[in-house]
């Protein structure tokens, strides 16, 4: 099935209205699926034909073929680096979407993570030949635990979902040894979905707590929720409107005087790395995302990393495996006995995302104390900056200062016709990926902006001045023109509707071979 | 500070804009008690060369597996990643991007997903496939509570071999979320009856192949016993390159299959991060977890991409979430859909034969040794000897002299009385040198 | 001779002896945007008033349908599988999502009648 003029047809533009013959736009082109280019007999790699063996697979040799498409490399090279030109990246540019810490990916960490005595272990090897990873993992431990002031880390869980698991089933496995079952977790309407999702995966109830008119926990609501049942309060801080909660410490005690723990989502720790220790905020385990606050790559969706710092009432239940010091050197224990017998076990294969801690570990060490906190510092910074030179045209939801990033509301849109999802489209056709839109759902209509300590006041500036010619734009009642957006772009705004109710989720032949008639 | 472009004046500049008279003025709301005044204990910032200098000195305490004859499997291989696979994913524009949440100016990921989801559903033998999990592993725990979710059922039958770490994942996951787990003893020297098991209380049950000491299973009548009394089939795979050799799960009656896909594409970086594959039937869709890219139509009419039933997922179901990762595996996922389009299919069949026919001639090597027995008498890639004395000092021997001989079983399961037997992986990476090293090894170390 | 009343969570209800036929409505629809999928509970079910009774789904939005009396589901709208598109196109008629068998006709006089339930719609702005 290699019909290029039929896998072409499928991109040419509807209508008259396409400016080229190919359907291509300059260096946006148009690029089929990998099935569509197939032609047997072609291959992108060259291996020698396999030494002739009887097999020694049963009855079970594979006798239908798969179906996978024969490539040549420049083919595979072509390819992929066209759907690359299709994607906005950090490396393009300003990318201010909230709560996702889209800062530089510095290169050399890149290059780190591929040296063959990190690259090339095996996460089986006898520890003896793996002294290096290891002290590697607990230099990164170390710094962890310095800059947050917890005494232990959990350092498997994959990314932050994965973490907030860990933290609170750590927080069951320690309610079960005190013999109590307390089942509420408390959780603000403004959190991130993924906080009730692992409450509740993690066997709790979910009990929303409201927030109050600045934007904050409102610590009245949460004092009248306290009781004997409750287990634990999740609260991000600073938290998803980009404030710091600044009665935390009120907080923390009114939880631990329930007898009930206290997990912070992490999420945010870029805005206050080097300056505020969580275990001053009186917090009993954090997940940290390493692809957030300290830069490994985000890839179009992962890998992420989510070690999670833990209080002592906490670490005798971090998940396996620990890394402890031996007498001849770094030793894994990697079954819940001996010091470790209280472990929760594993919450993943092996011992967690350790091409992830050496990019991190190499992002610290390049900034250092110093750097870190200049980076938490400047983060503030730049935030505060586009509050100030936006808020006579976008409604800020709550007094300033903000932390890290900064949210508005759509109240300054009112009238206009335009919403805040033609306002992220509009500015797509600006060259800027949007900011975080809709989220926290405390407030109508939300954008929120993280711009990051590693955008230069030149790029703040230029954002700045596009944000506020689209607002002059959306009060000239020019809103058709935003439904439309945006009109630049590789694809226009897509049917997600048509997307959903009938699903496709996989490319098919459009001819099926004989062979799968079976089914 | 050389990712940070703010200067002093532009500090300075931006203060005076904001109406703050310090930096420390923006951290107002943290309680002054809180407030760390001075630098952290810790080293200060480090140009290029010092860093690079302190990291390389931590890896060159490694031995890495490319400077072995190594033999280590066990849900982690060693195979040839081909230079353009590394090469495309360093592109920054998908390296540096996030989640396609704005599908107009992310094409580029969504259709490698769309791309990565038909591979997988592919060579699974399955209808559809999601954009990836953490790892297989946790793809595992997440089919289990799928099943039940599915059956409406709380109890899971694990074979005794599968790999422990799924095992122990699955139970870690299941502990908390009120499930039934009945987790088998491993029994490397005799076939499992599991199918007798399985009874209308039975949600799924959890079979590798091959399995965790190399056996390959033909899962059919199991299949069949399930589907009889209502419970789910979940295969784990965790060599994904035995798929172009071994009949698909897909077509043994697999329901849900679950896979760690590192052997495409993915360095072993020492367990990870690696790409959990998660593949189901078509009528069981909308209770899978993870995210799903789909095709659609844009504004004009052409063919696009998106991320679709989103419903199921943690940002709009919140407790109600089918489940809570929020993230999938998607640099590996590109990393591992780059090989498997440079492989194509006469590719993956041809790299699979050389594993299998590689992996006999070794175990044909080491069987013949005096002492040695080969345990597994059907093998993909990887094969489980019987030693006569216990295998984890041998290992540690072997390493001395540059061999990685395989796992020691007793690592898996320590407790299992399993302490002389070795698991022995061979890629298309070993050579005949790597293979004598290993046979003379042994029988030195044995002698 | 048949009578619909209505809930505050946005269900109708339209009673025929002692069957009823349930839906969401307008106002429901418009809030949730394109519906792309329902999920019916199956047919002899029994479902307590107040509690979830269906699932309806949009893009962005996922949302229980209660029960507006308690009863035994007697029927559910097929067509909407294929066709959720009904709910938004017609709430009232084609979009309907089940029916019962009435346990409760009591149950029935805490509902809203359409003047209250406008009422109430109204107070929402």
């Amino acid at each position: 099935m290699s019909d290029w003029s039929k896998a072409l047809g499928a991109f040419a533009p509807a209508g008259a209205d396409s400016p080229t013959i190919s359907g291509n736009r300059g260096l946006q082109i148009e690029e089929p699926l990998l099935f569509e280019q197939d032609m047997a007999g072609r291959s992108g790699v060259d291996l020698p034909p396999p030494p002739d063996v009887t097999d020694r697979l049963g009855a079970l040799r594979r006798e239908r073929p798969i179906g996978l498409p024969g490539l040549s490399e420049p083919q595979v090279v072509r390819h992929f680096t066209r759907l690359s030109q299709k994607n906005y990246a950090i490396d393009s540019g300003l990318y201010p979407l909230g709560s996702c810490t889209m800062k530089h990916n510095p290169r050399l960490n890149e290059k780190l993570a591929r040296l063959p005595g990190f690259a090339e272990l095996h996460p089986l090897q006898p520890p003896a030949t793996v002294q290096g990873a290891l002290e590697l993992i607990d230099t990164l431990a170390h710094w962890l635990k310095v800059l947050t002031g917890m005494p232990a880390l959990a350092l498997s869980p994959a990314a932050g979902a994965h973490g907030e698991l860990c933290g609170l089933m750590c927080i069951r496995a320690a309610l079960d040894t005190r013999g109590e079952s307390r089942k509420r977790v408390l959780v603000p309407e403004s959190a991130h979905g993924t906080n009730p999702a692992t409450a509740a995966l993690a066997g709790f109830t979910v009990d929303p707590i409201p927030a109050n008119e600045r934007g904050r926990v409102d610590l009245a609501a949460l004092k009248a929720k306290l009781g004997p049942d409750v287990a634990a309060i999740m609260i991000t801080n600073p938290n998803t409107c980009g404030l710091f909660e600044n009665e935390i410490i009120a907080i923390a005690e009114a939880i631990h005087g329930v007898g009930a723990y206290f997990y912070c989502d992490g999420a945010n720790f870029n805005a206050i790395v080097g300056r505020v220790r969580p275990a001053d905020l009186g917090i009993d385990c954090m997940h940290i995302n390493l692809h957030k606050t300290f830069s490994t790559p985000h890839g179009g969706g992962g890998p992420g990393a989510g070690p999670v710092v833990l209080a002592a009432s906490l670490a005798p239940f971090a998940p396996l495996p620990w890394i402890v010091h031996g007498r001849e050197g770094f030793r894994l224990i990697e079954a819940a006995e001996g010091e470790a017998r209280q472990a929760l076990g594993r919450l993943k294969a092996f011992h967690g995302q350790m091409g992830m801690f050496v990019r991190a570990l190499a992002y610290m060490m390049s900034h250092g104390a110093d750097g870190l906190r200049q980076a938490s510092a400047d983060a503030v910074l730049n935030a505060n900056y586009l509050l100030v030179r936006l808020d006579d045209v976008l409604t800020p939801s709550f007094p300033g200062p903000c932390m890290h990033e900064v949210l508005f509301d759509d109240r300054s849109l009112k009238d206009t016709g335009v919403t805040t999802l033609d306002l992220a489209k509009a500015l797509i056709d600006e060259g800027y990926h949007p900011m975080t839109m809709y989220f926290p759902l405390v407030v109508h209509g939300a954008m929120l902006i993280e711009p990051t300590e590693t955008e230069s006041k030149e790029t703040l500036d230029r954002f700045i001045a596009v944000m506020r010619g689209l607002v002059a734009k959306a009060r000239r009642k020019e809103s058709t023109a935003f439904h439309a957006a945006p009109q630049l772009t590789p694809r226009r705004r897509l049917d997600e509707t048509a997307a959903a109710r009938k699903p496709v989720l996989r490319w098919r032949p459009t001819v099926p071979p004989p062979s799968k008639a079976a089914e | 500070m050389r990712y940070l472009p703010l200067t002093d004046a532009d500090r300075s500049a931006m203060l005076a804009a904001i109406g703050a008279p310090s930096m420390d003025a923006l951290f107002a709301d943290v309680p002054p008690a809180a407030q760390v005044k001075g630098l952290f204990d810790l080293p200060r910032a480090m140009g290029e060369i010092e860093v690079e200098r302190a990291l390389a000195q931590l890896a060159a305490k490694n031995l890495p597996t490319g400077a072995a004859a190594s033999f280590l499997g066990c849900g982690a291989y060693r195979h040839h990643i081909p230079a353009a696979v590394d090469h495309l994913i360093q592109r920054g524009e998908f390296l540096t991007s996030y989640t396609p949440y704005q599908p107009e100016i992310s094409q580029g990921t969504l259709q490698m997903l769309f791309e990565f989801q038909t591979q997988v559903a592919l060579i699974t033998g399955m209808d559809v496939a999601n954009a990836s999990m953490y790892d297989g592993a946790t793809a595992c725990a997440e089919a289990v509570m799928m099943a039940n979710r599915l059956t409406h059922r709380k109890k899971t039958i694990l074979a005794g071999d599968l790999h422990p770490h799924y095992r122990d994942t699955t139970l870690t996951y299941a502990r908390f979320a009120g499930f039934d787990i009945v987790a088998r003893a491993p029994q490397p020297d005799t076939p499992e009856n599991i199918a007798a098991l399985v009874s209308e209380e039975v949600a799924c049950v959890v079979v590798q192949n091959p399995g965790a000491f190399g056996h390959v299973h033909d899962l059919a009548p199991l299949a069949e016993a399930c589907h009889k009394r209502g419970a789910l089939l979940v295969v784990a795979v965790t060599e994904v390159i035995s798929l172009g050799l071994i009949k698909s799960p897909g077509e043994m009656g697999a329901d849900i299959v679950v896979a760690e896909g590192q052997s495409l594409g993915n360095a072993l970086s020492f367990g990870g991060p690696y790409v959990g594959l998660f593949a189901t039937r078509d009528k069981f869709v909308r209770q899978m977890p993870g995210r799903l890219a789909g095709e659609t139509v844009d504004a004009e009419g052409r063919r696009g991409w998106v991320l679709t039933l989103s419903t199921r997922e943690q940002h709009i179901r919140r407790e109600k979430a089918t489940s809570n990762i929020c993230t999938n595996s998607g640099l590996c996922a590109l990393a591992f859909t780059i090989h498997l389009a440079l492989l194509g299919e006469a590719g993956f069949t041809r790299l699979a034969a050389i594993n299998h026919a590689r992996a006999i001639g070794v175990a044909e090597q080491v069987a013949a040794i005096p002492g040695i027995r080969l345990l597994t008498p059907t093998f993909f890639n990887e094969f489980t000897l019987r030693l006569p004395r216990p295998v984890a000092p041998v290992v540690d021997a072997l390493a001395k002299r540059g061999v990685l001989a395989g796992v020691p079983a007793s690592r898996l399961w320590p407790d299992a009385g399993l302490d002389d037997l070795l698991i022995v992986a061979v890629t298309e990476l070993n050579t005949d040198e790597d293979a004598a090293a290993l046979a003379e090894g042994l029988r030195e170390v044995l002698r | 001779m048949s009578t619909v009343k209505y809930t505050r969570d946005h269900e109708w209800i339209r009673v025929d002896a002692d069957t009823a036929v349930i839906g969401i409505t307008d106002y429901a629809q418009t809030q949730l945007g394109d519906v792309v999928y329902v999920e019916l509970p199956a047919v002899g079910r029994r479902v307590e008033k107040g509690k979830e009774a269906a699932v309806v789904e949009s893009v962005k939005a996922a949302s229980e349908v209660y029960a507006p009396v308690s009863g035994e589901v007697i029927a559910i709208n097929d067509a909407l599988s294929g066709e959720p598109g009904k709910v938004n196109a017609d709430p009232m008629g084609e979009g309907w999502f089940l029916k019962l068998r009435i346990a409760n006709a009591k149950e029935l006089d805490e509902l809203l009648d359409e003047a209250a339930y406008q009422s109430f719609v109204e107070g929402l702005h």
